[in-house]
C-alpha cells in the first residue's frame, strides 16, 4: 500500500494530503465548538466571570467617574486575562481523560493544525465573547469614548495570544493529578507582556500618545504565538500522554 | 460490506511485501519505575496475522502497545514498519494504524455519530451511511444520536470498536478490546478480527480472554520472555 503511495508521490497526492489536513482541522474545530455548545457552562462561564469581576470594581474601589476612568483599561484587561485562564482547563482535560487525546496524537495529520484548531475553538468560546462584551463594561467604567476602538482592537489581537500561550501550560499540566497553581505559574509570565502592552495602549490613547508601537508589538506577539505555540503545545501533549 | 472493502484495500500483496513483516520490533527494552518490563524483545508481525500479547497484570502489555504506536517513548530499540524505521515515516505509519486503548476515546457529551465523524476525519473522512452501517453492525442501531454519557460501559466500548469498521488501517492495535463486552459482543468482535485478518490485515491485541477465532493466533508471552532473559 505504501508502495502505491510512493509511486504516485506527485502533486496529486500532496493536494489530497492538504485536503485531508484541512478536513481534520475543520472537524476538530467543529467538534470542540459542538462540545462547548452542548455544555452551556463552557460557553457562559468566561463571559459571566468577566462581567462579574468588572462590575465589582465600581462597588469595591469607588463609584467616582474620575477614579474609574483611571483604572478602567487595566480592569478590563486583567478581567479578560482571568476569564481566559479560567476556561483554559477545558482545552485538553476531558480529551485526556476519555482517551480522545491519544486519538488526536495518532492522527496522521500534522498535530500543529489540530492543536491550532482546538486553540481557535477555545478563543471563539472564551475570547471572542469577552471582546464583544467589553464596550459595555468599558461604558460602565467611564472609559473615554476615544479609547473604545483601541480597547476592542487590542483585545481582539491580545485574547488569541492568551488562548495560544495558555494552551502550552494546559498541555504541560494535563497529565498531572493535582495542578493547583502550576498552570497559573506557567501561563502568567507568558501572558503578562500582552496584558501590559494592551492595557498601556488603552491608557495611552486617552493621553493622545501615538499607538503604532503598541500595535506593532501586539501583532508581533500574536504572530509569534500563532507560529510557535501550537508546536510547543503539540510537543507538550506528546510528553503528557507518555 | 467490510470484507469487500478491506479486500479492495489490501488485495493481492506483492511477493516482496508478503515476505516482509509489516511490523517488526528489534531488541526492545523498557524499564518502568526501576523495574525492567522487557528487554531484548524481538517479534515480527506479518500482513494477515493476528498476534495476542499475553502476560500477567503489570507485565508491560499496555506499555508495549503504546510504545509500538509511538505514544510512549521510554524505550530503547527499533520499531520497523515495512522494513523501515517507523519514526522516519511517521505519517505513513500512523495512516496505516488504528489504536484503541484502555480509554475508549469517546467523548461523553457527543453522540456516537459525532464521535465517529471526528475519529474518521482524523484519518480519512467517511460519509454518514458508513457511520450508520458501522454503528448498526456493533449493535448500536437507534443509539446514533444519544449522548454517549447515557450509554453503558459496554456500549461505549462498542462505539470505539465501530471505528474498526470505518477505518482503512491495515494494522489494528487493540488494548483489552473485550473488556465490558457481553457474550454477543465478544463473538461479534472475534468475527470482525477474523475478517480483517482474512482480508490481509494484521491485529495486535492484549486480552486475558480465550480467543476463539477462525484464524491462526500468534502469541507473544511477556512473562516467559522475562523468565528467559
Amino acid at each position: 500500500m505504501s508502495g502505491d503511495i510512493r509511486s504516485e508521490g506527485n502533486s496529486n497526492y500532496e493536494l489530497q494530503q492538504s485536503v485531508s489536513t484541512w478536513t481534520a482541522f475543520c472537524a476538530t474545530l467543529k467538534r470542540d465548538l459542538l462540545i462547548a455548545f452542548k455544555r452551556r457552562n463552557d460557553l457562559l462561564n468566561p463571559v459571566m466571570f468577566f462581567l462579574i469581576v468588572v462590575s465589582l470594581f465600581p462597588l469595591g474601589v469607588s463609584p467616582d467617574p474620575m477614579e474609574l476612568t483611571r483604572i478602567s483599561a487595566g480592569v478590563v484587561w486583567v478581567s479578560a486575562l482571568l476569564a481566559s485562564m479560567l476556561s483554559l482547563d477545558n482545552l485538553y482535560r476531558a480529551d485526556y481523560e476519555d482517551g480522545s487525546l491519544e486519538q488526536l496524537l495518532l492522527s496522521p495529520q500534522p498535530l500543529y493544525f489540530l492543536v491550532l484548531a482546538k486553540n481557535i475553538a477555545h478563543w471563539l468560546i472564551s475570547g471572542l465573547p469577552v471582546v464583544i462584551l467589553s464596550p459595555l463594561l468599558a461604558y460602565m467604567l467611564y472609559l473615554p469614548a476615544e479609547a473604545y476602538t483601541t480597547m476592542v482592537l487590542t483585545l481582539l489581537i491580545g485574547t488569541p495570544v492568551l488562548s495560544l500561550f495558555g494552551s502550552i501550560g494546559v498541555a504541560l499540566t494535563v497529565g498531572l493529578g493535582s495542578r493547583g497553581l502550576i498552570l497559573a505559574v506557567i501561563v502568567l509570565p507568558l501572558t503578562t507582556p500582552v496584558l501590559i502592552i494592551g492595557a498601556k495602549a488603552v491608557t495611552d490613547v486617552m493621553f493622545g500618545v501615538p499607538l503604532a508601537s503598541h500595535f506593532a508589538l501586539l501583532g508581533a506577539i500574536l504572530a509569534l504565538a500563532l507560529v510557535m505555540s501550537p508546536l510547543a503545545s503539540a510537543a507538550a501533549l506528546r510528553i503528557s500522554v507518555n | 460490506m467490510t470484507t469487500n472493502l478491506q479486500n479492495s484495500v489490501f488485495s493481492s500483496p506483492s511477493p516482496s511485501i508478503a515476505a516482509q513483516p509489516l511490523l517488526q520490533a528489534r531488541q526492545l527494552f523498557c524499564e518502568r519505575d526501576e523495574r525492567i518490563l522487557f528487554s531484548g524483545l524481538d517479534f515480527e508481525l506479518f500482513a494477515g496475522q493476528l498476534m495476542q500479547v499475553m502476560g500477567s497484570n503489570g507485565s508491560g502489555k499496555t506499555s508495549l502497545l503504546r510504545i509500538l504506536c509511538g505514544l510512549n517513548d521510554h524505550f530503547e530499540g527499533d520499531i520497523l514498519w515495512r522494513g523501515e524505521p517507523a519514526s522516519e515515516q511517521r505519517e505513513q505509519y500512523l495512516a496505516s494504524l488504528l489504536y484503541i486503548g484502555h480509554r475508549a476515546g469517546v467523548n461523553r457529551i457527543l453522540t456516537p455519530r459525532e464521535n465517529l465523524r471526528w475519529s474518521a476525519a482524523l484519518h480519512s473522512p467517511v460519509d454518514d451511511h458508513r457511520i450508520e452501517a458501522a454503528l448498526a453492525r456493533v449493535g448500536l442501531r437507534a443509539y446514533e444520536d444519544i449522548p454517549c454519557r447515557n450509554l453503558s460501559a459496554g456500549q461505549t466500548q462498542r462505539v470505539a470498536l465501530a471505528r474498526l469498521l470505518i477505518s482503512q488501517a491495515i494494522l489494528w492495535v487493540l488494548d483489552e478490546p473485550f473488556t465490558t463486552l457481553d457474550v454477543q459482543g465478544v463473538k461479534d468482535l472475534e468475527l470482525l478480527l477474523a475478517e480483517h485478518v482474512a482480508a490481509g490485515g494484521s491485529v495486535l491485541l492484549t486480552t486475558h480472554h480465550q480467543l476463539s477465532v477462525s484464524c491462526e493466533v500468534g502469541r507473544l508471552n511477556l512473562d516467559e520472555m522475562r523468565r528467559l532473559s
